[in-house]
């Protein structure tokens, strides 16, 4: 399958020597939602700002549905939506008016029924008639989002789409997300809120410090990556952990009722061995608990790892 | 060609326009009234005429020229330097639009608005003094050509300014003194020959010695030259416009 954006040694150096991207080598599948996650300054606002022809790359190319982006600038733009980090609205203008706006100026021809559509499906329609600066910042989003599907785009890119957005809209606005994926829109999404990914993506790619350092598949990051641990409740006090269970490495808790074994996601045979050793033992338990290593913890190891 | 997106430039630049009647067209038009009652009616009635034409009515077509120099720069500057200043030009410059069609939709709009207002000022005039028009077709034609031109200079400053204050910087500073001392009110040849030189390398004479020719057929300078100079500073404008877009010079890093 082409990928429906494909990014190719793609580099920028800004004026003032800083070097925000290196050599990016990126493929963003149709029908996907692909979340881009980094730290501040690692580059993801420049890599879509380029994508997107806000800024210029140094090095480097960037087709959008097979079209290059400064040859074929017309073609590729016009499948690209773009949803910014901050709220720049025109205040003064009604939510009819700019989204009507955005799909003139995408080259479409007026569409009044098509643009109704999206704002009921944004929860929009009953604002239709009111000044963008009346709204609330959930609502502002929102119509920044009608303003990037306004010409149906698609691919679809969401710098942060629930920043400063309360959990419930937050919630509310994953579902938009998925609807619009659903539809066949491709995603590319920014985060801080790493939840946002773990909830949504189909693949995750990480940036830091401008370089790509990874690009895989959020199930399969999670169950590489991800770090699970049992935790073994006893219902009387151990003293310490017999020597013959020293090759799981496990850890006894201060009050000696507990103790935990840490395995990788894809280690769950061993947990079986370990449960007959501790019988073998004589040690009984009252109770089993296992947790799994978040997004969040595999991002912060991840990027750890790069400084 | 993006006509769609020209056309949403353009409309979306006359709404606000619409939005905001007091201020645009208003205003303007009073304070030129103003003009008119004290200079044309009032004191125009105890001065000589000047090569033939009342002193109401020789000062007509400075005036309008006035109007549509503040009002080009004013209106097309603010058009581009408030979307960078709000952060909303970021959808401009990720359209699949030319240079050319953004600034034909913002030019083209501030152009607009200069030219209704430069009408209804003439209408204005045609109240308090007696006007004659001897070329009509020339009149519009400066009319049309000197609101394209300072719209494209004023989308320049537009480009150029980061901040509110240097967007009135030149309107105020250098377009209206030069345009007051460029011949609105008198004619150059009342001046002595050495202030005479000097005004000559003010470029708003040429554009008021034109109009005003369109008028009554008296010129301080010839119709060729100031027809020559408009079209020089227009040229100007656009290889400023076209060096701005391909370096990306305060719109892209």
């Amino acid at each position: 399958m082409n990928p429906v954006i494909s990014v190719s040694r793609l580099s920028k150096t800004y004026a003032s020597g800083y070097k925000a991207l290196k050599e990016i080598d990126l493929d963003i599948r149709p029908g996907e939602i692909f979340a881009l996650l980094g730290p501040n300054g690692a580059g993801k606002t420049t890599l879509i700002s380029i994508i997107c022809g806000l800024v210029r790359a140094s090095e480097g190319t960037v087709t959008a549905d097979g079209h290059d982006i400064v040859r074929d600038y017309r073609a590729a733009r016009a499948k690209i939506g773009l949803v910014p980090q901050e709220l720049t609205t025109d205040a003064f203008e009604t939510v009819w008016a700019t989204v009507t706006f955005s799909r003139g100026l995408f080259g479409k021809r007026a569409n009044p029924a098509y643009v109704e559509k999206i704002l009921r499906e944004l929860s929009l329609w009953d604002k239709k008639d009111s000044k963008i600066m009346t709204l609330s910042g959930g609502m502002k989003r929102r119509v920044l989002i009608a303003k990037a599907l306004s010409h149906e785009p698609q691919i679809l890119f969401l710098d942060e789409p629930t920043a400063g957005v309360d959990v419930e809209l937050r919630r509310d606005m994953w579902n938009v997300v998925r609807g619009l994926r659903d539809s066949g829109v491709t995603i590319i999404l920014t985060t801080h809120y790493l939840e946002e990914a773990e909830e949504m993506a189909d693949r995750i790619g990480v940036i830091s410090k401008g370089e790509l350092i990874l690009v895989e598949e959020k199930t399969a990051l999670m169950s590489r990556l991800g770090k699970k641990t049992l935790t073994v409740q006893m219902p009387s006090r151990l003293a310490e952990v017999p020597a013959s269970l020293a090759p799981y490495a496990l850890t006894l808790s201060a009050d000696g009722t507990e103790l935990v074994y840490s395995y990788d996601a894809g280690e769950d045979s061993r947990m079986t061995a370990l449960l007959q050793d501790l019988a073998r033992e004589g040690i009984s338990f009252k109770d089993l608990r296992t947790e799994q290593s978040s997004l969040e913890d595999i991002f912060v190891s991840l990027v750890k790892d790069n400084r | 060609m993006n006509f769609h997106a020209i056309r949403a430039i353009y409309l979306f630049e006359m709404a606000r326009a619409g939005r905001t009647l007091l201020q645009s067209v208003v205003s303007p038009v009073l304070s030129t009234s103003l003009y008119f009652v004290v200079f044309g009616a009032a004191i125009g009635s105890r001065m000589a005429d000047i090569d033939g034409v009342s002193y109401g009515a020789f000062i007509v077509p400075g005036l309008i020229m006035l109007t549509l120099l503040t009002q080009s720069i004013s209106n097309a500057s603010f058009a581009i330097y408030f979307p960078r200043f709000t952060g909303t030009i970021y959808e401009v410059l990720s359209a699949p639009v030319s240079y050319a069609e953004i600034v034909i939709g913002y030019v083209g709009a501030a152009a607009t608005k200069s030219i209704i207002l430069g009408l209804i000022t003439l209408a204005t005039a045609s109240l308090f003094v007696p006007l004659q028009i001897n070329h009509p077709l020339w009149m519009l034609s400066f009319l049309v050509l000197t609101s394209i031109t300072f719209s494209l200079f004023g989308f320049i400053i537009g480009i150029w300014a980061d901040g509110f204050e240097k967007l009135q910087l030149v309107p105020l500073l250098i377009v209206t003194p030069l345009t007051f001392l460029g011949g609105s009110f008198y004619s150059i040849d009342m001046l002595p020959p050495v202030w005479r030189t000097i005004t000559l390398f003010n470029p708003v004479v040429y554009l008021i010695s034109g109009f005003r020719w369109s008028f009554y057929g008296v010129s301080d300078v010839s119709v060729g030259i100031s027809l020559t100079m408009t079209l020089v500073f227009l040229v100007a404008c656009l290889v400023a416009v076209s060096w701005i877009f391909r370096t990306g010079y305060r719109l892209k890093s």
